[in-house]
């Protein structure tokens, strides 16, 4: 080094405390030390720690991420960037991604969901797209757990809070409880934007010479390590890492989208990376790696919110609401005065070299000197040991008839209040679903439904999980996760065009949990595959675990389609009365894994409802083309709960009962057979003309009527004491 | 109608309240930056929804001290219309051009649903084109919607016909269930719910639309 830095060696720490901190092994520092050819100073270790970490390089995953398929003809850029891109057609293009930020919520769930809002939302405005819609899939312990009720308050208030202010609509999630969060509650969010086809941006540094600048926020001390945090187990003390928790300002976010959107009209933009973790370093190597060049950074230019901030510390800072960009030269008054408008820091903090290295310059002296390849190329990949997850045995469901004394009302009644079916009317009331004046179908249905400015084209979206089914069976369970969110697209008449994944699991260096993960991704390909559904973009949270106990595996999809006229959508409330109920798909009682075996019997058991995907196919395809029709009036997938509650959540919705003709046991009402519909028409004739051409398997239930739901040899229960059931868990949940 | 919507940085619902007023108006509303201390020859001038400033202080607290406020305040005392929504509400409050102020909603929390109003003076360029009692199918979407004011100030206002708008279901605890407020020459009114959002048939309400097709009308 020309001056000389500080090794690592003269640090306070010893070596071995500085692994064990950083979650760095002695075979990584290895590699760090042959990469240098000398010891590090510690700005270098911390470089390459945090870009060695999980997180950053999903040494754990890579190699079985690679069998995803990410490719398409409508696919403009996969994953890689900081989004996918798909083209919707007229020049324009969806871009989103699901991003997690779990470890963060479950230490301070406030600021750890906010910043996950704000985090997502930079992944998506950077490629050059206005963010049309946020969305989230949310886990937490079980209900009777001390710390779930705070966790789902903050987390509620942090993604209202960050997303209501920054004036993005929030359009639709979903949640669930379930013990194996008790330590480690997920917080995944998912941001869709809207950009010109031929406008979009991307990271890859290019033009030696060329300025690097900083914009947004001033960096400080907060979220230092956090994505080496992140890529760990919790134990006792996860209390104690708060302060790697970032917070977010998302008056600050609001400002830097318009500004960049305004900078983006132009065309000085070379490339453009947002902040995210690992903060400085990530952006800085990631966009010299893409570009194969090298980087130099003064970080006395770096923006600064507080006084002596080392070169450590600049580098590692999760500062939020920042962004770093290539310029084209010259350009720099141009974009300073845009930024200066919006009150925003706007700094030229370095330039690109042709070394190949990154050199981060502090107070005169080199801190970092490194080169730039190793650190994204010769990061650590691991081929884990794992284990395939045992088969269940079958459930019989003559075994587990109603309970004594209840009939098929009283246990629909049980479930529509359960945790994990109870309307989520608390939580998405304090999102604002509205803004924009574009949300054709918001929270509490199949898919949001958001219009395009300009025209009638809309664009369908969901996010969707269950973890009980990827714990019995992984391949199944990602099979149908995605098949889940097809359906979903497919019940508001959306065709479903490509999806982001967010794998959240346990620790990885156990073979059973690797295992999951193995087995999640080959029931992923599958469904994609089959489907003609890629995955465009995605994000592993792992090491979701706490005193060793992990979380049910939760390898979560957002899905993305599209509507060409959204006045041809329909939703899943009832719309009239007198109109004939069908449910398409077949049926087999299936209730292993069931919500009803949960909820009735205590238990958790038995192999999910198996997922046919060309079944999948063939229905949501038949679905679809019936809503553009105009045949179909209302349409609901059956999912959690079965077929009675999904008619149930119908009736509520629509406000207006039914009179079902057909009977049933309980395996028939609640059973989670996969692949289903139930439909409204006014045709029913037609219908059944169509669904036998098609050879599609169904049943007329019965129609629409009055103000409560009546089965045939049951009884009948009025909407406003199930509405009442159904709607007050929550609330009531939360309020003591 | 020539139209102003005046723009805050932290401000999110000009964009939908522009597309409403030129919806009504037939014609595109000038955008006009809260730095700007010139404001264009106007009509009708819209502060919309949004969190200035982050809502950082008191909300609508900093917008209300804004260059652009100094000369909306003055055309106002000239007769010109001035049109508060959400926050544009809370800065009206904040400037004093409205009587009250608007708390934290009494649910500590954000609340964005579908509310019922009943329209409670017609006379005004606003609600010109309402019935008296009328009932408006409209969303709420906002964090400090707690109508206060004095009582006197209450029985004012009451006397003298400021009173916009009720809620038919209190979403916030506003005093009165008061979800819309006239300065004392109605030519300023200051509301919580966005009218913006229910315009067309995709809301799932149009009942918004009147307001905007009264002030449309008035100033053709």
């Amino acid at each position: 080094m020309t001056s000389a830095a500080r090794k690592i060696s003269e640090e306070k720490s010893s070596i071995d405390t500085l692994l064990a901190e950083h979650g760095m092994s002695r075979s990584e520092y290895d590699v760090l030390l042959k990469v240098l050819g000398r010891e590090p100073t510690l700005a270098e270790f911390g470089v390459a720690a945090a870009m060695w970490s999980e997180h950053c390089s999903y040494k754990s995953t890579r190699v079985w991420l690679k069998t995803l398929p990410t490719t398409g003809p409508h696919v403009i850029c996969g994953p890689g960037e900081n989004a996918g891109v798909i083209d919707i057609g007229d020049g324009q293009a969806a871009i989103f991604k699901i991003e997690s930020h779990n470890h963060p919520s479950y230490i301070e769930p406030y600021q750890g969901a906010a910043t996950g809002v704000g985090g997502i939302l930079r992944d998506v405005f950077t490629m050059g797209a206005r963010p049309i819609a946020n969305l989230n899939a949310l886990r937490f312990g079980d209900p009777k757990h001390p710390k779930t009720k705070s966790l789902v308050a903050g987390v509620v208030a942090g993604i209202g809070g960050y997303g209501n202010c920054v004036g993005i609509p929030t359009v639709g999630g979903e949640t669930n409880f379930h013990a194996s969060y008790n330590g480690n509650c997920l917080v995944n969010a998912m941001t869709v934007g809207i950009a010109d086809k031929n406008k979009i941006f991307y990271s890859a540094a290019a033009g030696i010479g060329n300025p690097v600048v900083y914009v947004g926020s001033k960096t400080g001390r907060d979220g230092i390590k956090g994505a080496t945090m992140a890529s760990g187990e919790f134990n006792a003390d996860a209390e104690s890492k708060r302060p790697t928790v970032q917070v977010g300002d998302p008056f600050t976010e609001k400002l830097l989208i318009e500004a960049c959107l305004e900078l983006m009209s132009t065309d000085a933009i070379v490339a453009i990376q947002d902040m995210g973790a690992a903060g400085l370093t990530s952006s800085s190597v990631e966009m010299a790696s893409k570009g194969n060049l090298g980087i130099e950074i003064d970080l006395d230019k770096v923006p600064q919110r507080e006084p002596n901030m080392s070169a450590y510390e600049i580098m590692l800072s999760e500062s939020q609401e920042r962004m770093l960009m290539v310029l084209k030269p010259g350009r720099e008054p141009e974009a300073e005065k845009i930024f200066r408008k919006w009150e925003l820091d706007f700094a030229v903090i370095g330039k690109l070299t042709d070394t190949g290295r990154l050199v981060c310059k502090r107070h005169g002296k080199n801190e970092i000197d490194i080169k730039v390849e190793p650190l994204v190329e010769e990061s650590p990949l691991y081929n884990r040991p794992w284990e395939p997850t045992p088969a269940q045995p079958a459930v019989d469901a003559n075994k587990f008839p109603l309970p004594k004394g209840m009939n098929v009302l009283g246990a629909l009644e049980k479930l529509l209040s359960c945790p994990d079916l109870a309307s989520r009317r608390w939580i998405w009331e304090q999102y604002d679903s509205l803004i924009g004046a574009n949300t054709a179908q918001g929270p509490g249905g199949d898919a949001a439904v958001v219009r395009l400015d300009g025209g009638n084209k809309a664009l369908a979206m969901v996010v969707d999980c269950s973890p009980r089914y990827c714990a019995a069976d992984p391949v199944m369970g990602g099979k149908h996760a995605v098949a889940e969110t097809y359906r979903n697209l497919c019940a508001v008449g959306a065709k479903p065009l490509a999806i982001t994944d967010n794998m959240n699991f346990g620790n990885p260096e156990k073979p059973r949990i690797m295992g999951q993960f193995v087995g999640a991704v080959q029931g992923m390909k599958e469904a994609c595959l089959a489907l003609d559904y890629p995955i465009v973009s995605g994000n592993c949270s792992l090491y979701n675990e706490t005193n060793g106990n992990p979380i049910l595996p939760a390898p979560v999809i957002g899905g993305v389609g599209l509507i060409d006229d959204v006045t041809k959508t329909v939703g899943s409330s009832f719309r009239a009365e007198g109109e004939a109920i069908f449910v398409i798909g077949e049926a087999h009682g299936h209730i292993g894994q069931s919500l009803y075996l949960r909820e009735l019997h205590g238990k958790e058991e038995g192999p999910p409802p198996p997922v046919r995907l060309t079944v999948e196919r063939s229905n949501g395809k038949f679905v679809r083309n019936h809503i553009h029709s105009g045949d179909i009036t209302s349409c609901h997938d059956v999912s959690d709960g079965g077929l009675l509650v999904a008619l149930a959540e119908m009736a509520l919705s629509g406000n207006i009962g039914c009179a079902i003709e057909q009977e049933g046991d309980a395996a028939f009402w609640f059973g989670e057979d996969q692949a289903r519909y139930v439909v409204t028409v006014k045709d029913p004739d037609y219908l059944q003309e169509q669904l036998e051409a098609a050879e599609i398997p169904y049943l007329l239930l019965g129609q629409t009527a009055g103000k409560a739901l009546a089965l045939k040899g049951v009884g009948e229960v009025e909407l406003s004491s199930l509405r009442t059931l159904h709607e007050s868990w929550l609330p009531d949940y939360m309020s003591h | 109608m020539n139209a102003a919507v005046i723009v805050f940085p932290g401000s999110n619902r000009e964009g939908d309240a522009v597309k409403a007023l030129q919806r009504a108006s037939g014609k595109k509303p000038q955008i006009v930056w809260h730095g700007d201390s010139e404001l264009p020859k106007v009509d009708l001038i819209v502060l919309p929804g949004g969190f200035s400033y982050g809502d950082y202080l008191r909300t609508g607290a900093m917008a209300a001290h804004s260059p652009i406020m100094r000369e909306v305040i003055a055309r106002a005392k000239k007769g010109v219309r001035v049109w508060g929504i959400c926050n544009g509400f809370q800065i009206l409050a904040e400037t004093g051009l409205v009587p009250g102020i608007l708390l934290r909603n009494a649910s500590m929390k954000f609340v964005c649903k579908r509310v019922t109003l009943n329209v409670e003076s017609s006379d005004s360029d606003f609600t010109r084109l309402c019935k008296l009692k009328q009932e408006l199918n409209v969303i709420v979407a906002h964090g400090d919607g707690n109508y206060f004011a004095e009582k006197d100030t209450v029985k004012a206002m009451q006397d003298n016909g400021q009173i916009a708008f009720t809620y038919k279901d209190n979403p916030n605890g506003s005093l009165n269930n008061i979800a819309g407020v006239f300065n004392k020459e109605r030519n300023v009114l200051g509301m919580m719910p966005h009218p913006e959002n229910a315009v067309e048939p995709l809301h799932g309400s149009t009942d918004g639309a009147v307001l905007f097709d009264s002030v449309a009308k008035v100033l053709a």
